[in-house]
């Protein structure tokens, strides 16, 4: 067998959905358009499957490299190669997208362009992910934000028109900013003097330069505005709920499950990894906007009505504990939040599937219409009642690891914002037992009794992703040792600084 | 006296008058054909001037002229505007009935007034290709009989230019003055003798707003508006084009002689000039409803930013203008032929009259929303590489607040070509027809999207291309 080292896995697991969406785009209308859809999307799961389980634990590190050189003039090249961190997050894009394409089985109006955009999409996404190399990074990143623009728009729910333009606004505000950021290191890499004299955009080799501390604070500051729009951090969040709820479902699976990760994964790899100093200055504000983001935003999810909006603002409050994990700068407060991303991703792609799967079916989304779904739809009340837990921190699903994580590493740092944020966890099994309680338990409503439970196709995603929240809490080693290697050099970088406890 | 210096030129300029004649002996239905062989020649002199390398090095008439890597680039540009142009305009012959003759001699002599101007290496020289392209226009802004706009458009178009016109023959009359010669080593000398005062200050001044005007930089960009929307849409794109890369070049060229001694005079004007010309066409571009005013103050938008490589006055910053002004170039070509297609077939220019394209004509709605894309800097695009560039050029020249200033006017335009987008893709209204695409606009718009999307995804040929220029020019 060919090693994987050779064979560029990677490459392919990018492009995979980009050949899919252009294959789409030339297919017959009518069901193919969904098996081909269906078809490159397995085939990115697939191989991010195989990457995942032969990646090296031991050896750690970046793997899978493949490089050819793409503007040599200012030092651009086609690089990726993924480590502890970036490898998870490959395999939560393709989950997603795999699930995505089954919850969109049903989308009747202009299938062909629906998963054209979906696919493209995604395909920028694993480029963020896997790029070895700061231009693509940022490259990709801006990649998905017009056919996001465009799936909100054409596909969306109730005002669509406002929260597509809020959305592409609001990142491209931010992502202007991090442009900045960026430029700015990688003429400070180029400078002879300061650093290296020649043009470079490879991460590995900027993240090695010695930034001037002022330099630092600076840079630093851009990119937590840039990406921190993507996490979202408040007050940068405003068009998080207005957006994820006016998605359609299978693209409000991806915006919360793997677009607000960008965010968080670009300022862990980028900020943190460049900047030391600029984190440890910056952290202290993070930690309280994190806190604020976790409990605030929770306290917004438990007065909505609508359900999808409770999902979507409980997407920003958790995100919040991945802020606080990042704040932090330790090994076990960043895995977690690397681990929180992931199970997040996870766990409100499962909500927002369900929320859908619901919609679909009872074209409402008000709270107050709802009562006794659990007796017409006993699977989903059951699934929604697993997202539910997973949301609230129980053991056994893997989102109760990586916030203990995150919380034992952080209480050492910031011991005030993450008890605060701790208490963001009794929000959050207020708002969800509320709306589990108003949703599926209660006397049976004859006007529901027409529905049918999800069945078929709608089953997969609903499977994979509670399995695989099942998986990972029960066996948090399968993940956890990844992320720790891929999160360890960067915890070397803190020790000097005296932040952050090391175990 | 080498020849091979001026070939372009006299090809055609050859071009130009056997066109005129062609056009009087062809019957009115067969007026086309001056098109097609003005596409054909044209390509050919394209190519051929890929492979002669006598045309970028030289001077001709005693350093009357003069042909270097750059002015070569620019040519090579100009003829591209003008193929495409021509090709446009097939579809258009037919309403000018008898006079679709001198159309695509005309066209041929603003190319040729074009090519002139970036090669002239003195004052007189430079005025007369600039007023042969300018003159050539004017005709071509009015030559719709049937509309009255174009016939208001060329009104203003001709008046308006007589004034810069003026202010720049004054402008370079102080030169002369100064200098004593017309020449451009003459303009240079006296600006490196360190005794450039107050007098060449002003004479400067006047050069930029004589140049302002055709770049349509603010506060001289009024008359851009009106004459796009009046003008036939094709020569609205070869104004947009091949115009405005004809003065940029001149400004690279009269700027870079004299730049290097007074950057700390003139630095400041230069900045006021792209910070204006960036915010106003950026936010009064919003509420515009036709496509051709929005594009209008989009590309007076991008005149604001490609201003930016001149801020920054570093060879990066200007090999980062001749790249994006060649991806400028194809994005506008692009979005104005999307404009004739439609126009062609329901007669409107207005947003509105795109309502449901996704639907009526596919083709239409993936070249305009490539195009608006790259004018947005939005990957794969090729106007995001572009952008990235100039914004890099000016950081490094310590401009932060200027490159966060011009990347933020940069997402409020992305506000206003998403609007287009957005009404593409809406659903589709009743009794709106399928539109039809005439080959000749699939070829040119097809050409042009791929151009654009080919370089965001690899832009490597050309940041090479554009940085040998420069390595050559600056010597």
């Amino acid at each position: 067998m060919m090693s994987l080292n050779e064979f560029p896995i990677l490459l392919i697991i990018m492009l995979s959905p980009v050949i899919g969406s252009v294959a789409v785009w030339f297919a017959p209308n009518g069901k193919a358009v969904k098996y081909i859809a269906a078809f490159f999307a397995s085939i990115s799961l697939a191989l991010s499957i195989l990457a995942y389980v032969s990646y090296g634990k031991a050896a750690a590190g970046m793997q899978f490299i493949f490089e050819i050189p793409w503007i040599e003039a200012t030092g651009v090249s086609l690089s990726l190669g993924v480590d502890g961190i970036s490898m998870p997050m490959v395999l939560l894009t393709a989950i997603i997208l795999f699930c995505g394409v089954f919850v969109s089985w049903n989308v009747e109006d202009r299938p062909k362009e629906f998963f054209f955009y979906m696919l493209f999409l995604t395909g920028g996404v694993f480029g963020v992910f896997t790029a070895r190399d700061l231009f693509l990074l940022f490259f990709f990143l801006e990649l998905a934000v017009i056919p996001k623009f465009i799936l909100i728009n054409s596909w969306g729910s109730k005002y669509r028109e406002y929260a597509s333009m809020k959305y592409t606004l609001y990142l491209l505000a931010g992502s202007a900013v991090a442009l900045i950021g960026i430029i700015a290191i990688f003429l400070y890499a180029a400078d002879p003097v300061k650093g290296l004299g020649y043009y470079t955009f490879d991460i590995g080799t900027l993240a090695s330069v010695n930034y001037d501390p002022a330099f630092q604070k600076s840079a630093f500051f851009m990119l937590l505005i840039g990406f921190g729009v993507l996490v979202p951090i408040f007050p940068l969040h405003r068009w998080t709920p207005d957006g994820h709820s006016a998605a359609p479902t299978a693209i409000s699976m991806l915006l919360a499950g793997v677009i607000m990760k960008l965010g968080g994964y670009a300022l862990i790899r980028v900020g943190i990894g460049f900047f030391p100093e600029g984190a440890q200055f910056w952290a202290p504000l993070i930690a309280v906007l994190a806190s604020v983001n976790a409990v605030y935003i929770a306290m917004v999810a438990m007065v909505q009505h609508d359900i999808k909006y409770v999902v979507a603002n409980s997407s920003i409050s958790h995100m919040g504990y991945v802020l606080i994990g990042i704040a932090s700068l330790n090994t076990v407060s960043i895995d977690g939040a690397v681990g929180q991303m992931f199970a997040h991703g996870i766990m409100a792609a499962l909500f927002f599937a369900l929320v859908g799967n619901i919609y679909d079916k009872t074209h409402t989304r008000e709270l107050s219409h709802f009562g006794g779904l659990a007796h017409q739809m006993p699977r989903v009340a059951a699934a929604f009642l697993i997202a539910g837990l997973a949301s609230l921190g129980l053991p056994g699903l893997y989102n109760f690891v990586s916030e203990f994580a995150i919380f034992t590493g952080s209480i050492q740092v910031f011991p005030v914002p993450a008890v605060i944020s701790i208490f963001a966890i009794v929000v959050t099994a207020i708002y969800v037992l509320r709306v589990v309680r108003q949703t599926f338990f209660g006397p049976r409503d004859p006007r529901w009794d027409e529905l049918q439970d999800a069945k078929g196709v709608e089953m997969v995603p609903i499977v994979v992703l509670c399995a695989t929240l099942f998986l990972f809490g029960v066996f948090p080693s399968l993940i956890m040792d990844m992320i720790d290697g891929g999160v360890a050099p960067l915890a070397e970088k803190f020790a000097d600084l005296k932040i952050g406890g090391i175990f | 006296m080498d020849f091979r210096v001026v070939i372009l030129e006299i090809a055609v300029a050859i071009l130009g008058i056997v066109l005129l004649a062609t056009g009087l002996l062809l019957p009115g239905s067969k007026k086309r054909a001056n098109g097609l062989i003005t596409a054909a020649v044209l390509t050919g002199l394209l190519v051929y001037s890929f492979t002669d390398s006598g045309a970028a090095d030289g001077e001709f008439l005693m350093g009357l002229y003069s042909a270097d890597s750059m002015t070569l680039y620019f040519k090579q540009l100009f003829m591209i505007a003008a193929i495409f142009v021509t090709v446009m305009s097939l579809t258009s012959t037919a309403r000018f009935k008898e006079n679709g003759g001198e159309y695509f001699s005309l066209l041929v002599f603003a190319l040729l007034g074009m090519m002139v101007m970036v090669s002239a290496n003195d004052f007189l020289t430079l005025y007369v290709g600039l007023e042969l392209m300018t003159i050539s226009f004017v005709i071509l802004t009015a030559f719709d009989r049937s509309s009255l706009k174009s016939a208001e458009a060329g009104t203003k178009y001709v008046l308006l230019s007589a004034m810069s016109s003026a202010v720049l023959l004054y402008g370079l009359s102080l030169f002369y003055g100064l200098s004593g010669s017309t020449e451009f080593e003459g303009f240079a000398a006296c600006a490196q003798s360190g005794s450039a005062g107050p007098m060449f200050t002003v004479a400067v001044i006047l050069l930029l707003s004589g140049l302002g005007f055709k770049i349509s930089a603010v506060p001289f960009h009024m008359w851009a508006p009106d004459i796009y929307e009046g003008a036939p849409t094709p020569i609205t794109a070869f104004l947009a084009t091949g115009s405005k890369a004809a003065s940029f070049a001149v400004l690279i060229r009269m700027l870079t002689l004299m730049l290097e001694d007074n950057y700390a005079v003139f630095a400041g004007i230069l900045i006021v000039l792209a910070v204006l010309t960036m915010i106003v066409g950026n936010l009064i571009a919003i509420p515009q409803k036709n496509i051709k005013r929005m594009l209008a103050y989009s590309s007076i938008a991008h005149a604001g930013y490609i201003l930016l490589g001149l801020v920054a006055f570093t060879d990066a910053g200007v090999s980062a203008m001749l790249f994006y002004i060649f991806i400028y170039i194809f994005a506008n070509l692009g979005a104005f032929s999307s404009v004739i297609a439609l126009s062609d077939s329901t007669g409107s220019d207005e947003i509105e009259a795109f309502r449901g394209m996704w639907k009526r004509s596919p083709l239409i709605t993936a070249v305009l929303m490539i195009s608006l894309l790259s004018m947005a800097g939005i990957p794969p695009a090729a106007g995001f590489i572009g952008k990235f560039y100039l914004f890099a050029s000016i950081v490094n020249q310590g401009y932060v607040w200027l490159a966060l200033l011009a990347i933020g006017m940069s997402v409020v335009s992305v506000y206003y070509y998403i609007m287009v987008i957005r009404v593409m893709l809406a659903p589709v209204p009743e009794n709106a027809e399928k539109i039809s695409v005439a080959p000749s606009h699939k070829l040119v718009m097809t050409t042009a999207a791929a151009v654009t999307l080919f370089l965001g995804i690899w832009a490597a040929p050309l940041t090479d291309w554009t940085n040998q220029v420069i390595a050559a020019f600056v010597r």
